[in-house]
């Protein structure tokens, strides 16, 4: 085996493991990476010590660094870059991988593995990563030869950023890291069984196109996928062109502006009471990168059972998974709303296609049903007023991370999203903690943009140790807490579904209690400013002060009721029919 | 519920068969018998495998299955347009007074004898399920030591070939 520094024969230099796989990295063009180092990746992090290209971001846990880069993915046009060692730094990946599994994130994952001679023997650190991250990845590759180390990188580039997006592990012994090997980059690579399609067929298109000059009643259901596939400006021109309305899921908030007089909202279980009843009421879906999740659908049995669905997605697997479609495309939103487009244009006229009457009852939907929220009777803040806020004081290109739970619910609805790429958080694997790992993701993407993290105190303290990643790196996200002292979202389906029972959900962080942990005090400890709201009067100021730092993180914690409930809600498992506008108080709505 | 045999080309990697199989597992996909062997095209194998449900959830079987990046092509054997095959081992109990009429059944069935002793004889059989499954009932009354059985596998008729127009 020759020696790494030197050159073969034919002119390829000669690189360890490791240096194959710094110099595929930046061979992809990568610049940032997030990760944390151990035993079985040191050969690697030895090497990157070295490099003036790549920017390594010292997490402080795993799933961290995982949310991180799926933050950093998520609002730029580059994959996102984690790297770990073997063992539990591989495991502490999981959640993070699951989660960019769910929402189809382009997330690279490199972990190092023990020596190919002891897989197997239930070595230190030793797990099979590759098996158990087998049903959450888009794909996989081991590698126990320092030769494979480019073309497993292409291929993983490859994998994890074009057709539907989504994670990639690649897992690599310490021995190929460590031997040496001649460089041969193999420019762009074809996996034999790797071919997404982009353009769909023109039979389709004008089978689609038939179908919206002829409907009645048809919603634009625009999910996550338009969102990947940066298809904002057709879903724009489709919804003008034909006069339909818009629903924006919770993957796709922004894609479409909020202010938009064709935008109906977000739909689903936390939906608008237009956009849920618009979709009931329906006689055309015309679904865009959307996957009929259960939160968005109800009881799929009882869901828009009037309507015909024309369902365009590069997956082909979610078309006919939940719902048949009449009309099936598999293609890249983009790509197809484009075709489709251009098919309409030609059909579209004064009078045609004809959806004023479904305007008439969707306008009155949205008078007599508009989002709102009442003032919590105990007196505390409303978060729903804290949110809104933020959101109003905000420049209009801010990014905004939320976790999961009430707060993200409440992001979704009161921000007022008008690009794509603002709002990002976790849909469909619904992962505490991703907010703040995330922010700092988004930020080091996007250092010129306001960040914030909208987290919740349950969140919050899954993830906050990424708070001194943050101060040290000089990466100043903006953390509001939404503080309201417990799980909330566990303890409003507590107060709704069971009797009021209250189990194991009080977190003591808030209003009348030991508050422990004190944010503030956490906050300063990890260097940021840190502020506690408690009255109306202190929101404006403290919102002020936090946009006009930037020179280390921000945390404010706004206490806040526990007993706001997030309204409207359609409860688990029935029909979206039953939405309920506000506790006990269901729309009076006839369906046809 | 009904069969279905699919024929997998598959890329010959480390975990192939995990994927395959896991994905049915979690899918909550029944697998009825799951054969690999080397295909006619090297680096690649062929896996036929026997599915028991209905038209709809095949349809996500296949999509799902195509979704794999190691698998390359998927296609459903019609059974009136393919040939299907199970193979079998079968230990049966064989006194003299029972052996002559043990070898008549092989006759009638076309298998073959691979091992004799005085106890016991082994009898090899190929042919489609019915087949196998008639032949071990009739074997039964003498007294089934041990069966083994593979999965079955299956080939279309005709001229055309799973591999065609494949390059690796």
């Amino acid at each position: 085996m020759a020696d790494a520094g030197q050159k073969t024969k034919a002119g390829a230099e000669i690189l360890t493991g490791s240096g194959a796989v710094l110099r595929s990295l930046e061979k992809l063009g990568i610049k940032e990476v997030f990760g944390l180092p151990g035993g079985a990746i040191m050969p690697f992090y030895d090497e990157l010590m070295a490099s003036t290209t790549i920017r390594h971001i010292l997490v402080r846990h795993e799933q961290g660094g995982g949310h991180a880069a799926e933050g950093y993915a998520s609002t730029t046009d580059k994959p996102g870059v984690v790297i770990a060692t073997s063992g539990p730094g591989a495991t502490n990946l999981v959640t993070a991988i699951a989660d960019a599994y769910m929402d189809s994130v382009p997330l690279i994952a490199i972990t190092g593995q023990v020596f190919s001679t002891l897989m197997g023997t239930d070595a230190f650190q030793e797990v099979d990563i590759i098996g158990i991250t087998m049903p959450i990845t888009k794909h996989s590759i081991l590698v126990t030869k320092p030769e494979d180390v480019p073309n497993a990188l292409a291929t993983a580039y490859l994998i994890a950023t074009t057709g539907r997006p989504g994670p990639v592990l690649i897992d690599i012994t310490k021995d190929a890291q460590q031997l040496s090997a001649p460089f041969v980059w193999p420019g762009e690579v074809e996996p034999l069984g790797y071919k997404p399609v982009l353009k769909a067929h023109g039979k389709q298109i004008q089978a689609a196109a038939k179908l919206m000059l002829q409907a009645k009643r048809p919603v634009l259901y625009v999910g996550g996928g338009a969102v990947r596939a940066g298809a904002a400006k057709e879903v724009a021109q489709l919804a003008e062109l034909t006069g339909a309305p818009v629903v924006t899921t919770l993957m796709a908030r922004g894609i479409f502006p909020d202010s938009h007089k064709l935008n109906l909202g977000m739909p689903g279980m936390h939906g608008t009471v237009p956009a849920v009843l618009a979709l009931q009421g329906s006689d055309l879906l015309v679904a865009i990168g959307s996957r009929f999740d259960d939160r968005v659908t109800g009881k799929a049995s009882e869901f828009a059972t009037k309507a015909k669905v024309i369902h365009i997605d590069i997956d082909p697997a979610e078309i006919g998974k939940i719902r048949q479609a009449e009309v099936p495309i598999v293609g890249d939103a983009k790509v197809v709303l484009k075709d489709l487009i251009a098919v309409l244009k030609d059909d579209v006229k004064p009078g045609v296609p004809d959806y004023k009457e479904w305007w008439e009852t969707l306008d009155k939907l949205r008078a007599d049903f508009p989002l709102g929220y009442t003032k919590p009777k105990d007196g505390l803040l409303s978060p729903q007023a804290v949110i809104k806020k933020i959101g109003e004081m905000s420049p209009a290109d801010t990014i905004y991370a939320a976790g999961v739970g009430q707060h993200q619910m409440w992001t979704a609805q009161f921000i007022g999203f008008e690009k794509p790429n603002t709002f990002i958080n976790s849909g469909g694997a619904g992962t505490m903690g991703y907010a703040v790992p995330a922010a700092m993701g988004a930020k080091l993407g996007n250092p010129k943009k306001v960040v914030w993290a909208i987290d919740g105190d349950g969140c919050f303290q899954m993830t906050n140790q990424e708070l001194a990643t943050c101060t040290i790196n000089n990466i100043p996200i903006k953390v509001a807490i939404i503080n309201n002292s417990s799980l909330g979202m566990v303890r409003q389906w507590q107060s709704l579904f069971y009797n009021g029972r209250h189990s194991f959900t009080d977190l003591n962080t808030g209003a009348d209690t030991v508050m422990i942990p004190d944010f503030v005090k956490l906050g300063e400890a990890y260097g940021a400013l840190s502020i506690r709201v408690t009255k109306e009067s202190e929101i404006e100021p403290a919102i002020k002060l936090a946009l006009e730092t930037n020179d280390r993180p921000v945390v404010i914690d706004f206490i806040v009721s526990p007993d706001a409930m997030v309204w409207p809600m359609v409860p688990q498992g029935v029909s979206n029919s039953k939405v309920q506008y506000a506790r006990d108080h269901a729309p009076v709505w006839e369906e046809e | 519920m009904t069969s279905h045999v699919l024929a997998l080309l598959v890329e010959d990697k480390p975990g192939l068969l995990t994927r395959v199989a896991g994905l049915f597992s979690r899918r909550g996909f029944n697998i009825n018998s799951l054969a690999v062997g080397p295909s006619d095209t090297p680096g690649l194998s062929r896996i036929t495998v026997v599915v028991d449900v209905d038209q709809l959830p095949l349809e996500q079987v296949t999509k799902q299955l195509n979704k794999l990046v190691n698998v390359i092509k998927i296609v459903e054997l019609e059974p009136n347009q393919a040939v299907l095959r199970e193979h079998m081992l079968i230990k049966v109990k064989a006194d003299q007074s029972s052996r002559s009429q043990i070898l008549e059944m092989v006759d009638l069935f076309r298998a073959k004898i691979v091992d004799v002793t005085t106890e016991v004889l082994v009898i090899e059989a190929t042919g489609n399920t019915q087949k196998v499954e008639a032949f071990l009932k009739v074997l039964e009354p003498y007294g089934v030591k041990e069966i083994v059985q593979s999965g079955m596998v299956a080939i279309g008729r005709g001229s055309k070939s799973l591999t065609d127009r494949i390059k690796v």
